[in-house]
C-alpha cells in the first residue's frame, strides 16, 4: 500500500506487516531475512519525512501492551510496555496515579518505539535532556533473530546507538521507562511577549530556570518585527482540580485533505498576526490541563490534511548557542523574504548534547518551520541548509525527509561511528529506511 | 464486576478489557494463544484489574466447551458479564474450492459462537442475572459476494441471539448482539484502510455502553445501522451484481 510519514511527503509503496503479537514479529523477521528483504519498523507513524518508509514495513501498532508498572520506595516510579504504546495511552494510565512521562514531544500520539527511535526532546530539553535519558532498559530485536536487552550497564553503546538511531539496530520490543512524580493534571502557564528575536533569545536565557519553555515564533514578519515571538513558560502546579477541570478535551478532526491553496501566504500572516494580538491581551498566567499545554495541536485530529494533497515538509534546525543569533536571523530574513512560512512556527533552547551518536540536539536553539510542499520549496530548503551548515548546525532526523547526504554528515559528524556500531548488529543491513539511503546510513 | 471474555486475544476483546480493567474488575480470560494471555494479564493489572484467571482454549475443539465452562464456574462465584469476541476472517475465494475450510469457518464463527453462548446462557439462568454479549458483525446482515461464508456464519449467530434473548428474559438476563463494520485490527491487517474504518478502542466505547444501558443490537460506530439498512434494502436483482 501507498504508505508516507505525518508530512505526507514523501509517499512510497511498502507492504505493511502489522504482527499482533511479539512471537508474529520474530517469524515475521526470520522470513524476511531469509528472503535477504529489507525492512524498517514504525510506530505509529508520526515521523514527517521517510524514516518509517521502506519496501516492507512492520508496524508495532497492535504491540502496545503495558507490562508492569511499579513504584519504588522513594516515589519514583517505571513503567515496562511494549514499543507501540503511545505516550497518551500512557499519561492516560499514569497522570491519574499522579505520574508524569519526563520528556514530552508536541504531539502524545507518538509511539515509545518513535520516541527512543528518533530520541525525541521536549519544552524541557534544557534541563532534563531527551526521552533517552528516562529510558532505564530496553529490548531489541537484532537483525539474527535474537533478542537483546540493552541500558547504560549493560551493550552501552547498542543502546546509545539505538537511541536516535531512526530505527536502523533493529526493532524495539519494550522499554522501560522512569516516571517523575506530579501532583495533578495542570500545568502553571506564563506567557511573555518578544517583540525582535533578540528579545526572545534574552528572555529564553533569563528564564533558563523555568522547567518548561518553548516560544511561538510569526516567521512572516520582517523588518524590525523579524522574530517577534511569544514565550511559554510553564511548570506542574500543586492545584488539584475538581472533576470537571480534568476532563480531558475533546477533539475534532479535519475529515478529507482540504486544498493546498488555502493555506497561503496572506491567510498564514492573517493567522500569525491575529494569533500574536491575542496572545498580547491575554492574561500572563493562567492554568491548563497538560493535554492543552504540550499538545495543542492533537485538538486537531489529521491537521497534516490541512497542507493539501502534496503534503509538507517540517523543517526542524539546531544551531550551537554561539552561532544561534546570527544564524537564526539569517534564516528567518531568507524564509520571510520568500514568504514561504508557517503558522506554528517554534523557537526552543536546547540544552547540551548527550552521548547517543545520532541524537538531534545539542546546547543552543532549535527552530521549528512548516512549509507547504511545492515545487520551490526545495530551492529554498537547501539555501537553508547551507546557512545552517556554514553556522555548525543540523537538521532533525525525524523531520527531514530531503536533505542531501553531504548535509547531514556535516551535522552529524559521529555518523561513522554510528554505522561501526550497527554494521556489528546488522552487517546485512536488514534494517534500512528510505531516509537511510538517502543519507548513506545503509552502505 | 466478573467479567468472563472468550476470544480475549481479539482486538475489540483487548480494547474492551483494557477499558473495563481501568474500573478495577475482575477478569477470566480464555482464548487461544496462551503466551498472548499471559501478556493481556500483565496489561490489564498495569491498568488496574484485580483477580483474573485464564483458561487457554482453542475453540475448535467443541468437546473441550463443556470443560471450559465448568472451568469459568469454578473461577468466579458470580458470572455479571461475558463477552465472546472470537473470530476469525476467511479468504472466501479458498472457501469457494474448500469445504473442509468453510466447515472450519462456521464452527470459529458460528456453532462455536452457539456452543458457548448457548453454555453459559445456562450459567446465568441458573444464576438470574447477568449480561451476555457477543460479537458479531455487520457482515451477517446481508450476504454479500466476497465474504458470504463469514457473513452466513455470523448471521447465525445474531439469529440465535435473537432468539436466545427471549428465552432469558424471565430470568433477569440480558443479551446484547454487538454488529462491528470495518475495524483496523491485525485481522484486518491485508486491507488498506479508509475513512469508514473504526479502532477496536472505538467499538469497545460502544460495548461498554451496551452493556451499561442494555441495549439489543448495536452497530459500531452507531453510523453502520444506517449503512447496512441501505444494503438490506437494495432489490436482489440488483444486489446479485454489486461486487463490493
Amino acid at each position: 500500500m501507498q504508505l508516507s510519514g505525518w508530512g505526507r511527503y514523501p509517499s512510497s509503496e511498502s507492504r505493511l506487516i502489522e504482527p499482533a503479537t511479539q512471537g508474529v514479529v520474530s517469524e515475521q523477521l526470520a522470513a524476511l531475512r531469509a528472503q535477504s528483504s529489507c525492512l524498517i519498523s514504525r510506530g505509529a507513524g508520526r515521523s514527517y519525512g521517510d524514516a518509517a518508509l521502506a519496501p516492507v514495513v512492520l508496524t508495532s501498532k497492535h504491540l502496545d501492551n503495558f507490562i508492569a508498572l511499579e513504584s519504588n520506595q522513594d516515589g519514583s516510579a517505571t513503567l515496562r510496555c511494549a514499543a507501540g504504546a503511545t505516550l497518551d495511552e500512557i499519561l492516560r494510565l499514569i497522570v491519574p496515579r499522579g505520574f508524569f512521562l519526563p520528556v514530552l514531544p508536541g504531539t502524545a500520539h507518538v509511539s515509545v518505539g518513535g520516541a527512543i527511535a528518533a530520541d525525541i526532546h521536549g519544552k524541557n530539553h534544557h534541563l532534563d535532556g531527551c526521552f533517552s535519558e528516562h529510558v532505564e532498559s530496553l529490548t531489541l530485536l537484532l537483525a539474527d533473530g535474537s533478542i537483546r536487552e540493552c541500558n547504560r550497564d549493560k551493550d552501552r553503546p547498542l543502546f546509545e546507538a539505538t537511541c536516535g538511531g531512526m530505527g536502523l539496530t533493529g526493532i524495539v520490543l519494550d522499554a522501560t521507562l522512569r516516571l517523575t512524580r506530579i501532583a495533578g493534571p495542570l500545568i502553571d502557564n506564563r506567557t511573555y511577549i518578544a517583540n525582535s528575536l533578540q528579545e526572545c533569545l534574552e528572555l529564553f536565557a533569563e528564564h533558563a530556570a523555568a522547567p518548561y519553555s518553548v516560544a511561538w515564533i510569526d516567521c512572516l514578519s520582517s523588518g524590525q518585527h523579524l522574530g517577534r515571538s511569544v514565550l511559554f513558560l510553564g511548570e506542574h502546579s500543586q492545584v488539584v482540580p475538581d472533576k470537571k477541570r480534568d476532563r480531558s478535551r475533546r477533539t475534532i478532526s479535519v475529515p478529507f485533505t482540504t486544498p493546498g491553496w488555502l493555506l497561503n501566504k496572506h491567510t498564514m500572516n492573517v493567522f500569525n498576526t491575529l494569533y500574536f494580538k491575542r496572545q498580547k491581551m491575554r492574561s500572563e498566567a493562567n492554568l491548563m490541563h497538560y493535554q492543552q499545554y504540550f499538545f495543542p495541536l492533537d485538538a486537531i485530529a489529521n491537521w497534516n490534511r490541512l497542507y493539501g494533497k502534496n503534503g509538507f515538509i517540517q523543517y526542524q534546525l539546531v544551531l550551537p548557542e554561539m552561532s544561534a543569533a546570527q544564524g537564526l536571523t539569517q534564516i528567518l530574513k531568507k524564509v520571510s523574504e520568500a514568504g514561504k512560512g508557517s503558522f506554528l512556527a517554534v523557537l526552543k533552547q536546547l540544552g547540551a548534547a548527550n552521548n547517543n551518536p545520532l541524537s538531534f540536539p545539542l546546547a543552543g536553539y532549535t527552530l521549528t518551520l512548516d512549509f507547504k510542499m511545492e515545487k520551490s520549496l526545495l530551492p529554498l530548503l537547501n539555501e537553508l541548509d547551507a546557512i545552517l551548515t556554514d553556522h555548525g548546525g543540523r537538521l532533525y532526523l525525524a523531520k527531514d525527509a530531503r536533505m542531501s547526504e553531504a548535509t547531514f554528515k556535516a551535522g552529524y559528524p559521529r555518523w561513522e561511528e554510528f554505522m561501526e556500531i550497527k554494521a556489528a548488529v546488522d552487517p546485512d543491513n536488514l534494517f534500512t529506511s528510505k531516509l537511510a539511503e538517502r543519507l548513506g546510513l545503509s552502505a | 464486576m466478573n467479567i468472563v471474555i472468550i476470544g480475549a486475544n481479539s482486538a475489540i476483546a483487548k480494547a474492551s478489557a483494557r477499558l473495563y480493567a481501568g474500573q478495577g474488575h475482575d477478569f477470566v480470560l480464555s482464548g487461544r494463544n496462551a503466551a498472548a494471555l499471559s501478556e493481556l494479564e500483565a496489561d490489564l493489572k498495569v491498568r488496574g484489574a484485580g483477580r483474573i484467571a485464564l483458561l487457554p482454549l482453542d475453540i475448535l475443539n467443541t468437546h473441550e466447551h463443556s470443560v471450559l465452562v465448568d472451568n469459568i464456574e469454578q473461577a468466579c462465584e458470580q458470572i455479571d458479564l461475558v463477552l465472546i469476541c472470537h473470530g476469525s476472517l476467511p479468504d472466501q475465494e479458498r472457501c469457494e474450492s474448500d469445504f473442509e475450510l468453510v466447515q472450519q469457518e462456521l464452527i470459529i464463527n458460528g456453532t462455536s459462537v452457539v456452543s458457548l453462548a448457548g453454555r453459559l446462557a445456562n450459567v446465568l439462568k441458573k444464576q438470574q442475572h447477568g449480561t451476555l454479549a457477543v460479537v458479531t458483525s455487520v457482515a451477517g446482515d446481508r450476504g454479500r459476494q466476497p465474504n458470504y461464508v463469514y457473513g452466513a456464519a455470523k448471521s447465525l449467530a445474531s439469529t440465535y441471539l435473537q432468539g436466545l434473548r427471549g428465552r432469558l428474559l424471565p430470568y433477569n438476563v440480558h443479551v446484547i448482539d454487538i454488529k462491528p463494520g470495518l475495524v483496523d485490527s491485525p485481522m484486518t491487517a491485508q486491507f488498506d484502510k479508509g475513512p469508514l474504518w473504526a479502532s477496536p478502542e472505538q467499538v469497545a466505547r460502544k460495548i461498554l455502553r451496551a452493556v451499561s444501558k442494555k441495549q439489543h443490537t448495536v452497530y459500531a460506530p452507531g453510523y453502520w445501522r444506517l449503512i447496512m439498512f441501505v444494503v438490506r434494502s437494495i432489490p436482489d436483482f440488483f444486489f446479485k451484481r454489486l461486487k463490493f
